[in-house]
């Protein structure tokens, strides 16, 4: 079983891409479980065909100790697995503190075990890393590997660097590793000569390059995945690309984060003044 | 033997890394005026280096464990995993004594939240509501406390927006003190804490006239052993009325009305000090520095309260105490120095006791080789003159500081300026505190937040016939026969203020410096073995 943490800037899209791949892997014949680690809830409604979904905390909150597999995981598109972990309202609590409690609970369960067959289990994780808890999946090994999404936008690069500076932290005591970076284009000039440069700046590749289709938001909006909503979509054929990339992926690093002046010279190499 | 405080203090520091080394050299003072007469700079209040064993404690102990703890009729609720709480029940010996069996008396509960994963995920605001609502019900108190550990302020739970609608939909005064377990370098952050919300929510909130002439508060004594006790007594028989403690043997309503005192008398400098000095500046009530520990300072402490008062009768009556109750202390001086005197002590406690307890030394005939606080400021070992020159650095500044200004109808300033000046130069501290260095002998060792490794090199090379610290320190310290007297608790004794307290103590320490069992903490086998070991080796 193949463990992989998706992360990257706040927007950046790393629910629906994560979902969108999920879906190709589910093609390709893969048992895979997607694990929402966000709050709100949300990272598997594409592929459970809406916000159905109870979460791991809620319903450990409502049946204390008597907790059942069945009763936070559903089945999604291509017999996918769905959980999501939830969290507090926001200004309340801890959400970081609630996905160490959901995925400590999920472990428990016996979801990740040898019966379960998966090939793959995806950590959909909220934002930037704010804390400890949202570090979780790349500690102790929860997650293996790390995908971020980002995009030639400034910030969404910083944030690619700084989760790279995270997984640095985490990569010896847990031999977290790097798979690359998957670009989900905002239509910036030059988006992806300066992401492949980003990429191997950072000791990785550009895994491969999603382009900007209003596909995805239709398809969206029909809380499906472009696959599921229209297999022959020019859409779905990139993130069958992108999940065909992932599963031969043999390049896994530790990356080498950019000090800021040299993110920024990048920027002015490649971007807009470029 | 005479040892050179000099080279004990670069013992000391040999042990540690540079950096380390340093900043001790900085809190390991020896007690030497410079040669302008002044006395030597302390570092205090800082942090502890992380790695050494400290005797401090934590915010929430300062804030509920030594100053809102010992008031019997507030219920005190910790907001927080239960070892805060559990940890922290009736665990400083302060006793209270209710007016008859109808009074409430909530000190032997322990009462908490008892915070739970979920509470951490979810937040823990509504657990906190049920619990005032649950504790309301039981007991019906008059107040409620509560108190936030660690986990609440990371979680961000706000006591304050709680304590708010609890007060409205209770109809009791409820308020919240934000004295989570880190918030400063050691427990004295939450004596300021505590300060703040009591001088907030509580003091002046019952206008009830009182009639009495000679009415003072007794800031900083918390009846640990009974001590109060034995102090209101003494101030019974003299004739002055006692409004509140804070907070040994007190009360709510006491605190309520404590604002028609006429005087503050501060025993406990450090924990007190600010709501002496916030009440003079909204009430105009002025404060002395006192101190009940010790025959002397209790004498001495009644004769100012008195002089304050200037009035001849109280005088007299005062006179009359001492001179009834001196009789017996000297008796019992003359006993106990045929066996104490010359006999040494260390004291490292606290943020007064460390200072108080020497001068009840002194009376034995006993030195002080070595002493230091835990948790003091500057102010309370060189005194408040140093207090403009204070660096106030940022963990400090993390503590809310009242601005009190003066009550638009209730400010009444007791003395007029010029009465207060004349008090001061007849020897009185007049909102003033000499601090500890002054009454120490030259050349003894001043030892800030002393760290368990300097403990136990200064048992090996001075060798005092007694040690004065707290229950963390006690066993290490008999262990290397020595015997320790805690003075946080007082063991299982007390009461040591006033007359009769300072003949408990001097008979207390009588026994624990004399016996000799200390001799006879190597074990006979022990010793065997040693020559039989040397035996072979020859």
């Amino acid at each position: 079983m193949r463990k992989v943490a998706i992360y990257g800037k706040g927007g950046i899209g790393k629910s629906t891409t994560t979902q969108n791949t999920v879906a190709a892997l589910a093609e390709m014949g893969k048992k895979v479980m997607v694990v929402g680690c966000d709050p709100k809830a949300d990272s598997t409604r594409l592929l459970l065909g809406g916000l159905a979904q109870k979460t791991v905390l809620d319903t450990l909150r409502e049946e204390g100790e008597d907790v059942h597999l069945e009763d936070i995981r559903r089945r999604g598109f291509g017999d996918t697995y769905c959980t999501e972990s939830g969290g507090p309202e926001p200004g309340v609590g801890c959400a970081g503190r609630g996905i160490i409690t959901s995925i400590n609970l999920l472990e428990q369960l016996g979801a990740y075990s040898e019966a379960e067959n998966l090939d793959y289990v995806f950590y959909d994780v909220l934002g930037d890393v704010v804390c400890g808890g949202f570090a979780m999946p790349i500690r102790e090994g929860k997650a293996q590997e790390i995908y971020i999404v980002c995009s030639g936008e400034m910030m969404a690069m910083y944030a690619a660097n700084n989760i790279c500076k995270g997984i640095v932290k985490f990569a010896n005591a847990g031999g977290v590793r790097l798979g690359g970076l998957i670009c989900n284009s905002r239509k910036v000039d030059n988006e992806r000569e300066m992401i492949e440069e980003l990429a191997s700046r950072l000791g990785t590749q550009m895994i491969h390059f999603i382009p900007r289709d209003n596909d995805v938001q239709r398809a969206e909006i029909n809380r499906k995945t472009v696959i599921d909503w229209n297999p022959v979509a020019p859409q779905a054929d990139e993130y069958r690309k992108l999940a065909r990339a992932i599963d031969v992926n043999q390049k896994f690093v530790i990356p080498k984060p950019l000090a800021m002046d040299n993110l920024e010279s990048l920027l002015i190499d490649y971007g807009l003044a470029a | 033997m005479e040892l050179n405080p000099h080279t004990v203090k670069d013992e000391l520091l040999k042990a540690y890394p540079k950096k380390t080394a340093r900043k001790r050299a900085e809190q390991i003072v020896v007690n030497e005026r410079r040669e302008d007469g002044s006395l030597p700079e302390i570092r205090a209040n800082v942090r502890t280096t992380p790695g050494a064993i400290t005797q401090r404690g934590c915010t929430y102990a300062g804030c509920k464990g030594v100053v809102i703890g010992p008031t019997r009729d507030i219920l005190s609720i910790t907001h927080g995993p239960i070892g805060c709480g559990f940890y922290s029940w009736l665990t400083r010996r302060n006793q209270t004594r209710t007016e008859g069996p109808e009074d409430a008396n909530y000190i032997t509960y322990c009462l908490s939240t008892d915070m739970q994963d979920e509470q951490i995920v979810f937040g823990g605001e509504k657990k906190l509501r049920a619990a005032i609502e649950e504790a309301y019900a039981v007991f019906h108190p008059k107040a409620i406390a509560i108190f936030s550990t660690c986990p609440v302020g990371l979680i961000g739970d706000d006591v304050h927006a709680v304590a708010r609608d609890m007060k409205e939909k209770l109809g009791i005064n409820v308020f919240g003190f934000s004295c989570e377990g880190y918030k400063g370098v050691s427990q004295s952050a939450g004596h300021h804490i505590a300060n703040n919300q009591l001088f907030k929510h509580v003091v002046g909130t019952d206008e009830t006239p009182r009639p009495e002439r000679f009415k003072i508060n007794m800031l900083g004594e918390y009846n640990i052993g009974g001590d109060a006790f034995v102090i209101e007594d003494l101030l019974e028989r003299c004739g002055i009325t006692l409004i509140s403690t804070f907070s040994g043997n007190s009360t709510y309503d006491a605190f309520a009305n404590s604002h028609m005192a006429d005087l503050n008398a501060v025993m406990c400098h450090r924990s007190i000090n600010y709501v002496a000095e916030m009440m003079e500046k909204k009430f105009g009530i002025p404060w002395i520095k006192v101190n009940f520990v010790g025959a002397e300072g209790t004498a001495k402490s009644l004769r100012h309260i008195a002089q304050y008062f200037n009035d001849a009768e109280l005088t007299e009556r005062v006179e009359k105490v001492i001179s009834e109750e001196m009789t017996e202390v000297l008796k019992t001086q003359f006993e106990v120095r045929k066996r104490c005197e010359g006999k040494t002590a260390m004291l490292f406690v606290g943020g007064s006791r460390a200072h108080h307890y020497q001068l009840l030394f002194k009376e034995m005939g006993m030195k002080t080789v070595a002493a230091g606080y835990e948790f003091a400021h500057r102010d309370d070992y060189e005194g408040r003159s140093v207090l403009p020159t204070i660096k106030v650095d940022a963990d400090s500044r993390n503590i809310e500081q009242l601005e009190i200004v003066a009550d638009e109808t209730r400010y009444q300033p007791r003395k007029d300026p010029g009465e207060l000046v004349q008090l001061q130069t007849a020897g009185m501290d007049v909102a003033d505190y000499a601090g500890m260095l002054p009454d120490m002998d030259e050349g003894t060792l001043v030892i800030d937040d002393i760290y368990h490794f300097e403990t136990e090199r200064l048992l090996e090379i001075y060798k005092p016939d007694i040690f004065c610290a707290g229950i963390k320190e006690k066993y290490a310290v008999q262990k290397a026969g020595i015997p320790c007297k805690q003075l946080h608790s007082y063991d299982y004794g007390g009461p040591y203020a006033g007359f009769r307290g300072a003949i408990n103590f001097y008979k207390e320490i009588d026994r624990m410096v004399n016996t000799k069992i200390w001799s006879y903490v190597q074990a006979p086998w022990e010793a065997e073995e040693e020559m039989e070991a040397d035996a072979i080796a020859s």
